[in-house]
């Protein structure tokens, strides 16, 4: 028990030397490019910054799937003249109801609809079950595996279009991150009023480019004529116009939109630019459709409806719409970073100035270098020499402590730093449970080398248990908390850890060689 | 002060008769668990917008606050009044708005009451803003009970394990019993209650748990060591041995915890003085509570192959 070889010895020096210059990259900096230089970083609520919980709107997504079934079922009958009563989408059941007006030809309607289903699911399965009811109604619901399919998919690209807009505002070392089945996280260092990232993120930003049906009328109390709707004009007088619902060209096919002022008026305007497939289509329809008025459309709302005056065949085009200049930067950042899949709410915001950080970040340094000097002192106090023994072990936990959360590139926040200064009750802990144990052992009567022998065995039996009762909680703690708490977690555990190694190896060493070297008759304990 | 101890906590060989006080000591931590299951439901704990959902923003001023200024300038977004308190130091204000009927109701209720600070008291500055919508407070309470309940389940899980049934009861049941009790200290000094403070809670959990395998550990070795002793007086002795040790741990942690709650800052005091509380019940009830149970469910039990000879110590001979 108190015997080293050589080999361990050093091996435990060693991982202490490694933990020091582990922990260096944390005061200095780097000296060489290609060194990895990893260091602790400060959580949001020590650097300051803006966090935001954004959950994506699960229910626009199967709207918008079921939207498309009901177009796509009903060009499915088209060709075999298959006529229906209705064709509805029933979101609270995931499924498309259709009732046909000839129920014979049910038959020759799910024969239409076959190909409709696709089986590129897992283990081939289908994304989409045709059902006849008893009354002859055919349901075509969304399998759950889809959806979730869909579901995750949506979140995936909402996370990407979120960074491009985020990374077009210029914030520096944003991060996006995915939470659960539906939510994102963005940490936005440094951003004390994230007002306009919200902004920015609260718009769908699909754009569209419609006709203007000149003939019906938009006035208050009128329904709008099938495949028609009324969509709101920018105008203070809330005037609304027929656009209809036909997509001519989708902002999907912009490749390029910048802010930019107009020659001639000096108004705030935004240039587009469209891929070929967008130019083509845009050239043919501003051909066929020269004195019309043309809608631009964003979220369902109209932004702009020229008269087009001649075709436009480049392929790129300009939106004025009483523009400022904020406002046309804004609406082609959303352009080039394109449309996010549903919609983005902020449910959870936690925005933290710098200067609160700083005053966290002092409060915390003066509490944790108290607490570490009382300490120091209680163990010197009580247990002499065996205290210094202790300390210097607290010591090296700390560098260690510093290194894992380096190596691990783990967030220090500050509940995490309250951790750190409980991390060093617990680690004093094993010491004080060991310097008992062998004194214990030395009134029984027992000679030096034995107490110190049977005080580190006996002792380290209880150090075991009581700390791994105490790290099962704070895994619980990691896994079920969220945030600083989660920082906390991180330190404890660690700490935990690294004490462990600190008392019953570290510790044992300077022990041993200091018995070696002093061969006393009595311990000093 | 380099080489000898100056002095011991505790004396050694101490004799007290801790199993003396077991009937007083379960009565007393009784009452004080029943109150605070009383105080928890009134007044109940404050708690904190993590669980209860709602915004708060912190407002720095230059100089003493003028509360008059800002609850007028606030009067348009339907504060109420109590709604704006001042937070540590005269210059800080907090700001509270309770939960908004839409998710996105909360985010334009935040940028109202920004841009009215901000229009209308000179040097106003929004140094914090916590907004959480009534979908994720309620989720982050459920997952603050997950993480408590678990992690009990777990430390009875490992305490069977390790030791007997009696051991993981009794340990469970007076961590049950320090928990209430820190929901009382809660409720009582109207300490918010939020996501740390459930960090604390399952710190002192830990701590707690940490103290009573030490005794239990003791009392474990004891009950093969001294086949014949009785359950209590060998109780008694396992806390007495380990005496020196339960004080020094508590004493340490306490006071490496104390600077935290003077120096720690408003967000954080809160936090530690939870911790201190909890040291002083996870402490005491190691000796008055869980020692006691475990003598109450173990006494026919643990000592049902007793034998009648004084077993012989464990080997003292040094391995070279």
């Amino acid at each position: 028990m108190m015997y080293f070889s050589r080999l361990k010895a050093a091996a435990i020096l060693g991982v202490c030397l490694f933990g020091l210059l582990l922990s260096l990259p944390n005061v200095l900096p780097a000296p060489v490019s290609w060194l990895p230089w990893r260091t602790v970083h400060l959580g949001l609520d020590l650097k300051g910054g803006s966090y935001l919980l954004m959950e994506v709107d699960m229910r626009a997504v199967v709207k918008e799937r079921l939207d498309s079934l009901v177009d796509a079922v009903r060009q499915a009958l088209r060709p075999g003249a298959i006529f229906y009563q209705t064709v509805e989408a029933q979101l609270d059941q995931n499924r498309v109801l259709l009732r046909l007006r000839d129920p014979a030809k049910t038959d020759a309607a799910l024969a239409a609809l076959g190909p409709l289903v696709q089986r590129d699911g897992p283990n081939n399965a289908a994304d989409l079950d045709i059902e006849t009811a008893s009354d002859g109604a055919i349901t075509l619901t969304l399998s759950p595996v889809a959806l979730n399919a869909r579901a995750s998919a949506a979140v995936q690209q909402s996370i990407e279009i979120v960074r491009r807009r985020i990374d077009e505002t210029g914030v520096v070392d944003p991060q996006i991150t995915r939470q659960g089945d539906s939510r994102i996280v963005v940490q936005l260092p440094g951003i004390e009023d994230p007002n306009r990232i919200k902004q920015l993120l609260g718009k769908t930003a699909h754009m569209t480019f419609r006709l203007v049906d000149e003939t019906a009328n938009a006035n208050a109390g009128a329904s709008p004529p099938p495949g028609v709707e009324f969509l709101q004009m920018p105008d203070e007088r809330g005037g609304k116009i027929a656009v209809r619902k036909r997509v001519d060209v989708d902002g999907g096919d912009l490749t390029d939109a910048r802010a930019g002022t107009n020659g001639q008026t000096g108004e705030w305007v935004v240039n587009f630019k469209f891929n070929s497939n967008g130019a083509r289509r845009f050239a043919d329809i501003t051909r066929a459709n020269v004195n019309h008025r043309f809608a631009v459309v964003l979220d369902d709302k109209v932004i702009t409806a020229p008269v087009i005056r001649e075709p436009i065949t480049t392929g790129s085009g300009q939106i004025s719409g009483s523009f400022t200049a904020n406002s046309a930067n804004d609406l082609a950042v959303l352009l080039r970073a394109g449309a996010l899949p549903a919609p983005l709410t902020v449910v959870e915001e936690r925005t933290i100035g710098p200067e609160l950080g700083a005053d966290s970040i002092r409060a915390g340094a003066i509490s944790l270098l108290a607490g570490f000097l009382v300490v120091i002192a209680f163990m010197a106090f009580f247990y002499g020499l065996f205290g210094w023994f202790a300390n210097l072990c607290l010591i090296v936990n700390l560098v260690l402590m510093l290194a894992l959360m380096s190596l691990l590139e783990a967030t220090l926040t500050l509940p995490g730093m309250a951790g750190i200064l409980l991390t060093l009750g617990m680690a004093v802990d094993a010491n004080i449970l060991i310097n008992e144990r062998i004194r214990e052992e030395q009134r029984r009567g027992r000679p030096p080398l034995a107490a110190l022998e049977h005080g580190f065995q006996r002792a380290y039996a209880t150090i075991f248990d009581s700390n791994a009762a105490t790290f099962l909680s704070h895994v619980m703690l990691f896994v079920f908390g969220s945030g600083p708490v989660k920082g906390f977690a991180v330190t404890i555990t660690i700490g935990i850890a690294t004490s462990m190694f600190t008392a019953w190896m570290l510790t044992r060493l300077l022990v041993s060689q200091w018995y070696v070297t002093v061969r006393p008759k009595l311990l000093p304990v | 002060m380099f080489i000898k101890p100056k002095m011991r906590l505790a004396p050694d060989n101490t004799t007290f008769k801790f199993m003396n006080g077991r009937i007083a000591g379960l009565v007393v931590s009784a009452i004080l668990s029943t109150a605070s299951v009383v105080l928890f439901f009134t007044p109940g704990l404050n708690l904190g917008i993590d669980f209860s959902g709602g915004i708060v923003m912190e407002v720095r001023t230059d100089g003493p606050a003028d509360f008059q200024k800002i609850r007028g300038a606030l009067a348009g977004e339907h504060i109420p009044d109590q709604g704006v308190q001042r937070f540590g130091d005269d210059s800080t204000v907090l700001i509270r708005l309770p939960t908004q009927p839409t998710e996105a109701g909360t985010q334009i209720a935040v940028s109202k009451v920004r841009s009215a600070l901000e229009s209308s008291i000179q040097g106003a500055k929004i140094v914090r803003v916590d907004a959480v919508g009534a979908s994720v407070s309620s989720e982050l309470f459920r997952n603050g009970l997950y993480a408590l309940g678990i992690s009990l389940l777990m430390i009875l899980a490992y305490i069977w394990f390790r030791f007997e049934w009696q051991f993981a009861v009794g340990a469970v049941v007076t961590l049950i019993l320090d928990v209430t009790k820190a929901i009382g200290f809660l409720a009582l000094t109207r300490i918010e209650f939020d996501l740390v403070m459930v960090a604390a809670i399952l710190t002192i959990l830990g701590y707690s748990t940490n103290d009573k395998v030490v005794v239990y550990d003791r009392v474990r070795e004891n009950l093969r060591k001294y086949k014949v002793m009785p359950l209590r007086d060998l109780i008694d002795l396992s806390i007495n041995e380990t005496l020196n040790r339960t004080l020094g741990t508590s004493m340490t942690v306490f006071l490496a915890c104390l600077p935290l709650a003077v120096f720690g800052g408003a967000s954080i005091s809160g936090f530690a003085w939870v911790m201190l509380f909890g040291i002083v019940v996870g402490t005491s009830s190691s000796i008055f509570i869980a020692a006691p149970i475990l003598l109450f469910l173990g006494e026919k039990r643990l000592r049902r192959d007793t034998v009648a000879v004084e077993a012989p110590e464990a080997s003292a001979v040094p391995r070279p």
